[in-house]
């Protein structure tokens, strides 16, 4: 076999890796994008949505499709609650938002290890999936196959809305400038209300889905929290592309994580950092300067 | 609140002989973690960039300190300067990733680079010794020819010397032009760079400063706890200073260290009255604090007027 072939099942994991986060930091770029809120919690959210998945999975689709609305339902009211909790924060007040969004992750981490216990939940997937299957030679796991092709669904999806419907014009141009939609008569409270719901729902939706790949655990919340920053950072903001660019850096985040790994197993703890540092360093002054300055 | 320094500072000194070895220790940790809590209130209160990541600069230090604790030398002094070197040259590599961000965004970016040197941490095991952490540091001598410190209250009189110079150095430079630059590009940059100052370099010169202060502190953490690991450098820690940094009142960088050791303490209270639900109260603590602590300040400064 030629020398590629030993790698061809971590860039396949990297693809599905970076798919999963992807979902998580679209979330994430949400609620930082146009509410300007860093939101601590929505690794927590995550873990709700993985937690959901563990429990209620029993390996049929219909067990699937119910941890799906379940999670995706409990984290969205997870991300309204915060903005609710969030209302009498001034906007600009980023230090106050940490505290709060951080107390809500500690002391929700704290909960779902009370209710769930702290090991690590093992998480069925549907048993038609649950099994490996031929490729190139290799036997691959079925469900992160159909993880993948969920996955990228949902990002199309979501460009879509980005760039197509009313409320994604919105969203645009509630990044842009905040003060301006507000005086074409859009409550900021309610944009934020949104904002934080959708972004929650995106986190449950990642957690019950990518449960079988980042599983539900006392450290689920603060390892996806972590990834999911580092590809915000990598993906920045370039105005309308930002779906694009975050789906870029997502994936290069998950094939240094899988890929980067098993190529170069010494340097990588190191080679996120790397990464933060090459694109950062090489992105012009002029456009980091385009980030929100407030 | 300048009548409470003198008296803060006498009950200071007098605090090992007053109670037990073991508060003694953790009254040393809590000084180490104030002055790290010091460079973040530099960054957050003066120059106005909110960070999470000063326990990055910390950590660097904090095991360049222990590396040359146990292979070369035991001198307090080469210690200290080694840990702050280390610091400033981590603070200076990483300079380049959060120089133009402001705001939200510089928290974002030192969350993230505190949170990858604690993955390195935990990953390098030839150096951190991984997640079971690094032990066996023996006592310094604060200087050469003066005795080793091996009594809790040596080395926590050691490190309130060494705190109480760094802090008078700090608030003496911030007292003059330095300060008066770095408020300068906290409330009103523009204003600023249309006078001709140099508001990057500025901020660059006031991040390395912060990293030299938290690797120094770094370099105390060996001395006073004789151990370290990964966990002592976690996001919560970074959490915990800045609530602490906040509840002192973020320009200050002596009441960072007050708000330091409120915070620690009110943590070490609560894990000890529900043992076991420790994060969960600490959490409601964040909480209550980001509600309670604007309206406090307020009513205080109506009070004070």
């Amino acid at each position: 076999m030629n020398q590629v072939d030993p790698y061809l099942i971590p860039a396949l994991d990297g693809v599905a890796y970076g798919l999963l986060l992807f979902v998580v930091a679209a979330g994430l770029v949400l609620s930082f994008g146009v509410a300007g809120i860093l939101n601590l919690a929505h690794g927590t959210l995550y873990a709700i949505g993985a937690y959901v998945a563990a429990i209620l999975s029993d390996g049929s689709w219909l067990a699937l499709l119910l941890a799906l609305a379940v999670g995706v339902g409990a984290a969205t009211a997870g991300g309204a609650a915060l903005s609710g909790m969030l209302a009498p924060v001034p906007r600009g007040d980023h230090l106050t938002q940490a505290l709060l969004t951080f107390g809500v992750a500690l002391a929700g981490g704290s909960l779902l290890v009370m209710a769930f216990g702290a090991e690590n939940l093992p998480v069925r997937v549907p048993a038609t999936v649950d099994r490996p299957v031929d490729l190139a030679g290799h036997a691959y796991a079925g469900y992160r196959l159909v993880f993948i092709a969920v996955a990228a669904a949902l990002a199309l999806a979501l460009h879509a809305v980005v760039t197509r419907t009313r409320a994604g014009m919105l969203v645009r141009a509630a990044v842009d400038d905040p003060d301006m939609v507000a005086c074409l008569g859009v409550n900021p409270e309610r944009v934020r209300l949104g904002v934080l719901a959708a972004s929650g729902a995106l986190a449950g939706a990642a957690g019950v889905l990518g449960a079988p790949i980042i599983g539900p655990g006392p450290s689920t919340a603060a390892t996806v929290l972590l990834l999911s920053l580092v590809v915000v950072v990598l993906g920045g903001r370039n105005g309308h592309s930002s779906v694009v660019a975050t789906l870029v850096a997502a994936l290069a985040v998950g094939q240094i994580q899988t890929l980067g790994v098993a190529l170069a197993p010494t340097a990588a703890p190191f080679l996120l950092f790397a990464a933060m540092a090459a694109v950062l360093a090489a992105r012009s002054h002029g456009l980091i300067r385009r980030w929100s300055p407030a | 609140m300048r009548w409470l320094i003198a008296p803060a500072v006498l009950a200071a000194v007098a605090a090992p002989w007053l109670a037990d070895p073991y508060t003694t220790a953790t009254l040393a940790r809590i000084l180490v973690l104030g002055l790290v809590a010091a460079s973040v209130a530099l960054l957050t209160g003066v120059a106005g960039l909110p960070t999470l990541g000063q326990t990055a600069p910390f950590a660097a230090g904090a095991y360049a300190a222990a590396t040359l604790a146990l292979h070369s030398s035991s001198v307090g002094v080469t210690q200290l300067l080694m840990g702050a070197s280390v610091g400033a040259a981590f603070a200076a590599l990483t300079t380049p990733l959060v120089v133009y961000a402001r705001g939200v965004v510089f928290l974002m970016i030192t969350l993230a680079i505190g949170e990858l040197v604690v993955t390195a941490a935990s990953r390098w095991r030839s150096v951190t010794g991984g997640t079971d952490g690094l032990a066996g540091m023996p006592s310094p001598r604060p200087l050469w020819g003066l005795p080793i410190l091996d009594t809790d209250r040596a080395r926590y009189l050691y490190a309130l010397a060494v705190v109480g110079v760094v802090l008078c150095v700090v608030v003496l430079l911030l007292r003059g032009p330095a300060g008066m630059y770095l408020r300068g590009c906290r409330d009103d940059e523009a204003r600023m760079r249309a006078s001709g100052h140099p508001v990057g370099a500025y901020l660059a010169i006031a991040y390395i400063a912060a990293g030299a202060i938290a690797g120094l502190a770094g370099s105390l953490l060996v001395t006073t706890q004789q151990y370290l690991s990964p966990a002592d450098f976690g996001f919560d820690v970074a959490a915990l200073l800045l609530l602490g940094v906040v509840i002192g009142g973020a320009g200050s960088v002596v009441g960072a260290i007050a708000g330091t050791a409120v915070v620690l303490a009110a943590r070490d209270w609560l894990s000890g009255l529900l043992p076991g639900r420790g994060p969960l109260l600490l959490g409601a603590l964040f909480i209550a604090a980001a509600y309670v602590l604007p309206r406090l300040r307020f009513m205080l400064r109506r009070v004070v007027a």
